[in-house]
């Protein structure tokens, strides 16, 4: 992969606490190339403020520190305001876990999207409604022209978090970063979306930061994963050879799922070992 | 004799216009000593049946027997020494303002034991807790040590009959499998009767013996997890379910 | 996680991972929250003017120059400063420091009692409101509502009339006219506590509606009453006074901050320190208790854990 679009050295997330500096992210590094990147690990590992550290969306008194963090050519620590506000959507989208949560609920579906292309793009209404037409037809929302006149309360999970893809893409960015896009889904629905995702990812050449708890799952929509232990990357590995990889918290991970069609009596149980915080973290940098 | 006996349940919310039927003639019975679990995705009316056992919801109608015995509207001392729950969100479960301490002593009191200082000591063992968890406030336990502190409670009053709501889908992967290991043990040392309430397969599959899925408020296919894991499912919906379990796992 | 040590001083004690009785929990409880309340630097001036203003009004007799009833015709109306009398006179030539020095007994003493009695009358109806629901809850917020529906004052003079004129009939009538928004807040916190899986969970073990009220309910509604109290202190004092202006709270000779307020407003534009001085008062106390809410609410706030 030649062009990188995003490149991260060394990351800290730091929040000073009253009992000293808590860091939720410790060092990482890792490049981001028009591929499907899987961020896996569990609660409070950092992973999701990994990807809020990428658009600078930590909230203050947390602090982001880098050698270097550059997106599509932009110094993210040293821009302004007014560049981040561009760089966040039309350079790169973040759709969070629950679509309640993140969509107007007194704004109409239509009005959500038209908006978020048009602080964008300079385009008409009527463009945009038809652009809007065009993006909810691409994540398979049957009958677009009724959906975009409802209210977000009017529609399921699994169409809300659809039509929060087709908001976060409609400006065209070249960055995705989807954290725990299907957490809050049905697992049928689940799959759905993540497909429709994964589709406009590739078609489009579009990078994907994928966040997630569900090791099995990334592996099935990403490239690359990298998983995350204490605010540190402790193992990078291709997914395709998820299976053979070496770390104990991996593998503690994939085992300590039921499966349905190899049953046990027991599962297995993650030991945590203290040498696992310490041990430096492995770069994700290509 | 069955545990749980469930007849043509039907529960309901709300009146007139408004009324709307969570679950419609839903009927299964679970053996004592067996773990029997409710499948289903967010609104199949599954954790409603929980609700309408437990009498948390009144508006249910249908034969509900607890060891022989037929429910009424109220449920009175026994039933709820008899028959316990655990919720799915150890983060509200439990009160913010309250030691682990006061919950146990509390549930303890209520079902006028003695000795309670011992048996506090004995159920966090049970659980996998140790003494020095005893006086802590919830926020300062992790969601898998709140969801122990949970079912220790639910065990307080020595029940025969635990209804298990969701009880490992807020919780980590790793964390899952060291609940579900001490609900598996806890059933085997005290002779206990599961139903569980899950929209994951997989856990249903590891913990029960027997499974109903649920769609729309109503039970479509009962069926043992020795079909299910052959995925000799009859109706489609289940087959559905079981594909798409497996895909994401693959 | 290590076994707890033997704990050496009180504040390791205090701190400790793993208390090791009832007693060291609460007490560690109690301690976390100072800590917290002690990193608000406002919260600790608020403490600190409270603390000073009691302390005042607990040694009024020697800290006092004058007696605070002691007229003196003579020096009326003097600028503070004058003679001696730091504060100036009132239009009696009473010395205005002493009197605010024994004011300060009875307006505390109005205000703690009102803050007492107020919000406890509130919780217990907004509560039991809340949580039985149904035919009580109609009846019951239908009465906060007729209460809501009178001016304060009003309701409050129509109470000292039927009871009496005198402190004590003033601080029963501002309590009763005072707990209606304290119900409806505790009603409205009820709502959203009793449908939570911590109050089913209790429910499930066979607890009754009195201990699930009380025991469960109550811990977590008096935060936000604790706040609302504190943010309505000033109107107490000012509605106490208002009382006495009319002859029906604190009666004429008695230095209480409010009465003051209202016997120096005649002369406010000539003589500006007979009101404004125990008008500072007032509103040092006020905003005493305005800071002392807000660092309450983060000490009481239960998610402000970590």
């Amino acid at each position: 992969m030649t062009d990188t679009l995003l490149d991260v050295e060394n990351l800290w997330v730091k929040f000073p606490t009253r009992s000293g500096v808590f860091d939720a992210v410790r060092g990482i590094s890792f490049t981001l190339g028009r591929e499907r990147l899987g961020i896996v690990g569990e609660s409070g590992s950092g992973k999701s403020m990994t990807g809020r550290a990428i658009l600078r969306l930590i909230r203050p008194p947390g602090k982001i520190e880098a050698d270097r963090l550059v997106m599509t050519g932009t110094d993210v620590l040293k821009a302004s305001e007014k560049q981040m506000r561009s760089l966040r959507g039309h350079h790169a989208s973040m759709i969070m876990q629950d679509p309640k949560f993140s969509l107007n609920p007194v704004m109409t579906v239509g009005q959500q999207i038209t908006e978020a292309l048009m602080t964008h793009e300079k385009v008409s209404t009527r463009v945009a409604r038809q652009k809007a037409l065009e993006m909810l037809d691409a994540v398979a929302i049957r009958n677009p022209e009724r959906v975009l006149d409802l209210y977000p309360h009017e529609v399921s999970g699994g169409m809300g978090q659809r039509i929060m893809i087709a908001m976060m893409l409609i400006p065209d960015p070249e960055i995705l970063i989807a954290d725990e896009p299907t957490s809050a889904l049905d697992v049928s629905v689940q799959l759905q979306v993540l497909e429709i995702m994964n589709k406009l990812v590739s078609d489009r050449g579009m990078g994907l930061i994928f966040i997630s708890h569900d090791l099995n799952l990334v592996s099935n929509f990403c490239d690359r994963i990298v998983i995350m232990y204490a605010g540190r990357i402790v193992e990078v590995c291709e997914a395709g050879r998820l299976h053979e990889a070496q770390h104990p918290y991996t593998r503690g991970l994939l085992n300590a799922v039921p499966n349905l069609q190899s049953p046990r009596d027991r599962l297995e149980v993650l030991k945590r070992d203290p040498a696992w915080r310490e041990a430096p973290s492995v770069s994700a940098r290509l | 004799m069955s545990a749980i006996e469930i007849n043509d349940l039907n529960v309901w919310f709300g009146e007139g216009p408004d009324r709307n039927d969570a679950v419609k003639h839903v009927s299964f019975s679970v053996p004592e000593g067996e773990s029997f679990g409710l499948v289903g995705e967010s609104g199949s009316g599954k954790s409603t049946v929980l609700r309408a056992i437990t009498g948390l919801v009144p508006t249910w109608q249908g034969g509900i027997h607890v060891q022989g015995r037929p429910l009424g509207r109220k449920r009175d001392k026994t039933f709820y020494k008899n028959v316990q729950m655990v919720f799915q969100d150890p983060y509200a479960s439990l009160h913010p303002r309250m030691t682990v301490d006061q919950v146990l002593s509390e549930a303890l009191q209520l079902h006028g034991f003695k000795e309670i200082d011992s048996r506090i000591e004995t159920l966090l063992r049970d659980v996998g807790l140790g003494p020095g968890f005893r006086f802590r406030y919830p926020h300062q336990l992790s969601g898998g040590q709140r969801q122990r502190v949970a079912i220790a409670r639910a065990l307080a009053p020595e029940p025969k009959i635990l209804l298990l709501d969701e009880p490992t889908s807020a919780l980590d992967v790793s964390v899952q499998a060291e609940i579900l290991n001490l609900l598996t043990d806890l059933r085997a040392e005290r002779h206990l009767t599961y139903v569980m309430v899950s929209h994951d397969l997989g856990v249903v599959g590891h913990m029960c013996g027997q499974v109903a899925v649920m769609q729309h408020g109503e039970i479509v296919e009962e069926l043992g997890v020795a079909d299910m894991r052959q995925l000799k499912a009859e109706h489609d919906y289940t087959q559905h379910l079981l594909d798409s379990s497996l895909r994401s796992i693959r | 996680m290590s076994t707890a040590t033997e704990p050496s001083t009180l504040k390791a004690w205090l701190l400790a991972e793993e208390p090791t009785s009832r007693r060291q929990a609460r007490a560690a409880s109690v301690y976390q929250g100072w800590l917290t309340m002690r990193g608000n630097t406002l919260t600790m001036i608020g403490l600190g003017i409270l603390i000073f203003l009691i302390l005042c009004a607990i040694f009024a007799p020697l800290l006092a120059t004058e007696n605070p009833f002691a007229q003196d015709l003579a020096n009326r109306l003097k600028p503070p400063g004058w003679e001696g009398h730091i504060f100036g006179t009132d239009s009696l030539g009473r010395d205005i420091y002493s009197r605010l020095l024994y004011g300060a007994r009875i307006s505390i003493y109005i205000v703690l009692l009102v803050a007492a009695v107020a919000p406890l009358v509130g919780l217990m109806i907004g509560t039991i409101a809340g949580y039985v629901g149904g035919v009580t809850d109609t009846v019951l917020m239908r009465a906060t509502d007729i209460f809501l529906a009178f001016p304060r004052l009003v309701l409050a003079l129509a109470f000292v009339a039927a009871l009496g004129a005198g402190i004590e009939n003033a601080v029963l009538a501002i309590a009763l006219t005072a707990w209606p928004p304290y119900a409806r807040i505790a009603r409205a916190e009820t709502l959203t506590i009793r449908n939570s899986d911590f109050i089913a969970a209790v429910r499930l073990q066979g607890a009754g509606p009195i201990r699930i009220i009380v025991r469960h309910i109550w811990p977590l509604c008096i935060s936000s009453l604790i706040v609302r109290v504190t943010l309505d202190m000033a109107g107490i004092i000012l509605t106490a006074a208002g009382l006495g202006f009319l002859g029906l709270g604190a009666q004429p000779p008695s230095p209480e901050w409010g009465a003051m307020v209202a016997e120096g407003r005649k002369y406010i534009l000539d003589y500006w320190w007979v009101a404004t001085i125990p008008g500072l008062a007032i509103f040092s106390l006020s905003l005493a208790f305005n800071l002392i809410g807000d660092g309450l609410r983060d000490v009481l706030d239960p998610k402000g854990g970590e």
